[in-house]
């Protein structure tokens, strides 16, 4: 009886004790309720890659009317809050210098006796190099003002633009459909990371750990009833974050609930591993936390949430594969929006066991070698 | 000669007081941690301020340096008030925390200069300062090993150094004793000797009431309150003629010390060695004692009262003899009379050997000590027998079983109290008896009938949904004790089970010690207090890694007897067997 790896006696009284221990922990509840709220929050509404409340500055030296005309198409476009008109190219400069706007339009002299000429009249566009990301967004906007203004000079001619873009699975290019999907992988590992991380450590400077380890309690179950608490409450943030997709911000989903659950276990378990193996080498839990920061942070960056994987270079390419995240991302990004077939959730799910297992594995190895 | 204020201004302080406390309360949140606190701590002497953990020695200590600001009443420190002179508190007084204060990552001698540099000193300029620090603390020859590496003992005498630098007036100096091995301890009295000698106050907090006696007066504090202001032998005084020991009881010095204690005469009692040394209540006449003597045919001998003695008597006498916890329990059955055994036990860390080829027998019923400082190797030797560490070579047995092959069958025989009792904080007490019992496998009935008895026994009811952390010390105790009993083992392996325990706690504990003694239980203890050591059948000195002697204590304390110390302490067994293993180790180099 005793003698046996896993019994459910001492497996049920370990798993109360952890839930236990993080409920009634204001700490611990702190790091499992409180940071997905805010970040719900934060990304869903202030984090964005759209250009949005931007100033433009205008030296409009021309007089005539195609000038005029786009100088009021820029007045009602919905992204530019002011237009400052501006006397001097001096002047101008010195709002790009101060950051007060991020794109200036010169219009030259010329600009509209050049197109009444039937020339194709052109304006210089200065951008805030500082801000490159949203600057050669606004580019792009002002790029598409200037065409429209070119396809009025021709009233019933041809569009200059003969190519529509189309956007699938995000027509109107929503960033909260791309961004709260994405989210609920990152927030279910921060949580998951963090609750694990701590647990033994925890024991640790409490000095319980000794005593666990000199009652007959085996790793595998040590492993295991700190593995549970960590997955259960990881599902549920997950779902929570899930249903906040659909229900408070419309997401389309469109692919199944069932494999992503399935994604979902499997990708906290790979994550509780990882929890547990920095837990079994910090002798504290300041050093627990900041070694779940300083996997997590990284992982995040490399998961392909804010960057491409294909932009990276090759070896770390590769190693983003050994990040559960990478995985789960396309995922749940591709169950949301792209009715990703079963398929093709199956390749990104066999990567996610697989490193389930080697992280688990990894850490109870970890935990029976501190007992060297 | 001593670093020291020898400037004549101090000398002339005489028996000037130095520290005045007025009246002193402090609160922290609903707690008390001082109470209407008045006394004079004079130049010149070395002042005890004595207790047990939480008695309030290191709040007063922080607000003797400026460091807290007391609720109520007032103290003056070389005649500043700590709160409104609170500038000239930090220049008058020097003061050395618990934990060194020291940068580990700093050498010996730069922890100096930046000591020096904090105070608005030059290092350079202060040269002969330096080396004259240096030689009083004899740490000259270690100038730039960093501090992290420096032993418990050198550590304090750093930080003693760094905490002269300024030549402070009065010097405090919170727990040095703590983490310093006998040896090193003597070194710390006589530097402090020297340092009154020249006119300081020196205060030497101290939760070992031994170390009460050789104070010249003493603040005695409990749960914040002042219990005694004088000199030690005041105290001890009063005591005079109350204190006896029963010579040589033999193997039934544990049945005695239990009818002792139960007789209404009598108001506290240790075992020391074979013998028993109990103290009567203010009053009380002899015949109770005297009849026990006769009956089990011993002699009665008066000794001198001790200053722990008088602690107890302060508090109204220790607990009873009779441990209603051994009463529950069924007489223990082993296989064998061997309970616990190990043959060239051996653990290195890399090239530092941590235990060094130990070995030796526990008997079933024994309780067996493994005493010795800090780094010798105590903590080492004690975790590969329980388990928790795998040994280099060499190999330990519990009740017959390989620790490292039949491990849950073992760990299952074995109970553990560890250090400061680790409990689950964040759980409630009957969580925390419900998780033992768990975690050991205990089920249905069986598991209920063993936690409403741990709760009877222990007398935990009130306490079931507190937190461990919110128990009376006391109470803590009994709830770990009662944690690692639930399975009821044959072996239970106590480390350091009272440091910091107030000495009624310490009574109270080793009463229920003795009785699971007595019902064939074996205990397997590491401790670092001395006179603990006494109630061991046999007890096992380490010191750098190797077994230097094991025997009863009495054997050991008859090795160290000489012309000038006839009756020697446990603490004087030890340093003896030390120093004369240390020549010996010499003369074969």
């Amino acid at each position: 009886m005793s003698g046996s790896l896993l019994s459910f006696t001492r497996l049920r009284a370990q798993f109360v004790k952890e839930i236990l221990s993080i409920l009634r922990d204001p700490r611990s509840r702190m790091v499992v309720f409180v940071p997905p709220i805010l970040q719900l929050l934060v990304f869903a509404f202030a984090a964005t890659l759209e250009v949005r409340n931007v100033d433009i500055a205008v030296y409009n030296q021309d007089a005539g009317r195609w000038s005029h005309e786009l100088v009021q198409r820029l007045n009602s476009a919905r992204f530019i809050t002011h237009v400052r008109r501006v006397d001097s190219q001096r002047q101008l400069h010195e709002l790009i210098d101060r950051g007060e706007v991020i794109a200036a339009l010169a219009i030259p002299v010329d600009f509209s006796r050049t197109i009444a000429a039937g020339g194709s009249g052109s304006a210089q566009v200065l951008v805030d190099g500082r801000r490159s990301n949203s600057g050669q967004i606004t580019v792009a906007y002002l790029s598409t003002i200037a065409a429209e203004v070119g396809a009025a000079v021709v009233p019933g001619a041809q569009a200059p633009n003969p190519v529509v873009v189309r956007h699938w699975f995000n027509p109107n290019l929503v960033y909260r459909w791309f961004i709260v999907p994405g989210l609920t992988g990152i927030l279910a590992l921060f949580s998951a990371l963090l609750i694990t991380s701590l647990s033994i450590a925890r024991e640790r400077e409490l000095g319980t750990f000794d005593q666990l380890l000199v009652s007959p309690t085996s790793t595998p179950e040590i492993i295991i009833s700190k593995s549970l608490p960590a997955l259960a409450i990881g599902t549920l943030l997950g779902l929570f974050m899930i249903s906040a997709g659909v229900f408070l911000f419309g997401i389309p989903f469109t692919g199944s609930f069932g494999l992503l659950l399935a994604s979902l276990v499997l990708f906290i378990l790979s994550v509780v591993g990882i929890g547990l193996m920095i837990s079994a080498v910090s002798a504290t839990q300041q050093q627990a936390i900041l070694g779940a920061f300083a996997v997590g942070v990284p992982a995040v960056l490399m998961s392909g949430f804010a960057t491409p994987v294909e932009n990276m270079p090759v070896a770390l390419q590769w190693m983003a594969q050994a990040i559960p995240l990478t995985h789960f991302l396309v995922i749940v990004e591709g169950t949301f929006l792209k009715t990703m077939p079963a398929a093709d959730i199956l390749a990104n799910l066999w990567p996610l066991a697989v490193i389930a297992l080697a992280t688990l594995t990894l850490a109870t190895l970890l935990v029976r070698s501190r007992l060297q | 000669m001593s670093p020291q204020p020898a400037s004549d201004t101090s000398r002339q302080h005489g028996d000037a007081a130095a520290v005045v406390l007025d009246n002193v309360g402090k609160r922290f949140g609903e707690v008390h941690a001082l109470r209407g606190l008045s006394a004079t701590i004079r130049y010149g002497r070395l002042t005890g301020l004595v207790g047990p953990d939480g008695a309030g020695k290191t709040t007063l200590m922080r607000i003797m340096t400026g460091l807290l600001v007391p609720n109520a009443g007032s103290v003056t420190l070389a005649g500043f008030d700590v709160v409104k002179d609170n500038d000239a508190i930090h220049v008058a007084s020097g003061y050395m925390p618990q934990r060194f204060g020291l940068y580990e990552d700093l050498s010996v001698m730069e922890n100096m200069r930046l000591y020096a540099q904090l105070r608005g000193m030059d290092a350079e300029r202060n040269a002969d300062l330096f080396a004259e620090l240096l030689d009083f603390t004899r740490l000259g020859p270690f100038t730039t090993r960093l501090a992290g590496k420096l032993s418990g003992g050198m550590k304090q005498k750093l930080g003693l150094a760094c905490a002269l630098m300024a030549r402070p007036k009065v010097l405090l100096l919170d727990e040095p004793g703590v983490g310093v091995d006998p040896v090193s301890r003597q070194d710390l009295w006589r530097m402090v000797q020297a340092l009154t000698d020249e006119g300081m106050a020196v205060v030497w907090s101290t939760a070992y009431l031994d170390e009460a006696e050789r104070c010249e007066s003493v603040l005695l504090l409990n749960q914040g309150k002042l219990l005694f202001d004088g000199p030690p032998q005041e105290l001890t005084a009063q005591l005079e003629g109350r204190s006896f020991r029963l010579e040589n009881v033999g193997a039934e010095r544990r049945a005695v010390l239990t009818e002792a204690l139960d007789l209404p005469s009598v108001s506290d009692g240790v075992i020391q060695g074979a013998g028993v040394r109990v103290v009567l209540r203010a009053g009380a006449g002899t015949e109770q004692i005297q009849s026990l003597a006769d009956q089990a045919q011993v002699e009665l001998a008066p000794v001198p009262a001790r200053f722990e003695d008088a602690f107890i008597d302060l508090l109204g006498g220790g607990p009873g003899g009779t441990s209603t916890l051994a009463e529950r329990l069924p007489p223990v059955e082993l296989g064998s009379d061997i309970a616990v055994s190990c043959r060239n036990l051996t653990k290195r860390f890399g090239a530092f050997t941590a235990t060094d080829s130990v070995s030796f027998e526990v008997h079933k019923g024994e309780i067996f000590g493994l005493l010795g400082p800090n780094g010798a190797g105590k903590s080492t030797t004690f975790k590969m027998l329980c388990g928790l560490l795998k040994p280099t070579a060499g190999e330990a047995h519990v009740v017959g079983l390989d620790l490292r092959h039949a491990t849950g069958a073992a760990k299952s025989r074995l109970g553990y109290m560890a250090q400061k009792f680790s409990l689950y904080g964040l759980l409630s007490v009957r969580q925390n008896l419900e998780f033992s019992a768990g975690v050991y496998e205990l089920e249905g009935n069986t598991r209920r009938e063993r936690i409403e008895e741990m709760i009877a026994t222990f007398d935990l009811g009130d306490w079931l949904s507190a937190t461990p952390d919110s128990l009376p010390l006391g109470h803590k105790q009994r709830l770990a004790l009662a944690c690692s009993l639930m399975h009821r083992p044959p072996v239970l392996f106590l480390d350091e089970p009272t440091s910091g325990v107030d000495p009624i706690t310490r009574r109270e504990f080793w009463t229920h010690i003795n009785g699971l003694a007595r019902k064939g239980v074996t205990i397997m203890v590491t401790t670092h207090f001395m006179d603990e050591a006494e109630y061991c059948d046999r007890v096992a000195m380490l010191s750098r890694a190797r077994l230097i002697a094991l025997d009863t204590p009495d054997a050991l304390k008859r090795m160290a007897v000489s012309p000038q110390r006839p009756d020697p302490t446990m603490e004087d067994a030890f340093i003896h067997l030390v120093e004369s293993t240390e020549r010996e180790a010499e003369a074969a180099a």
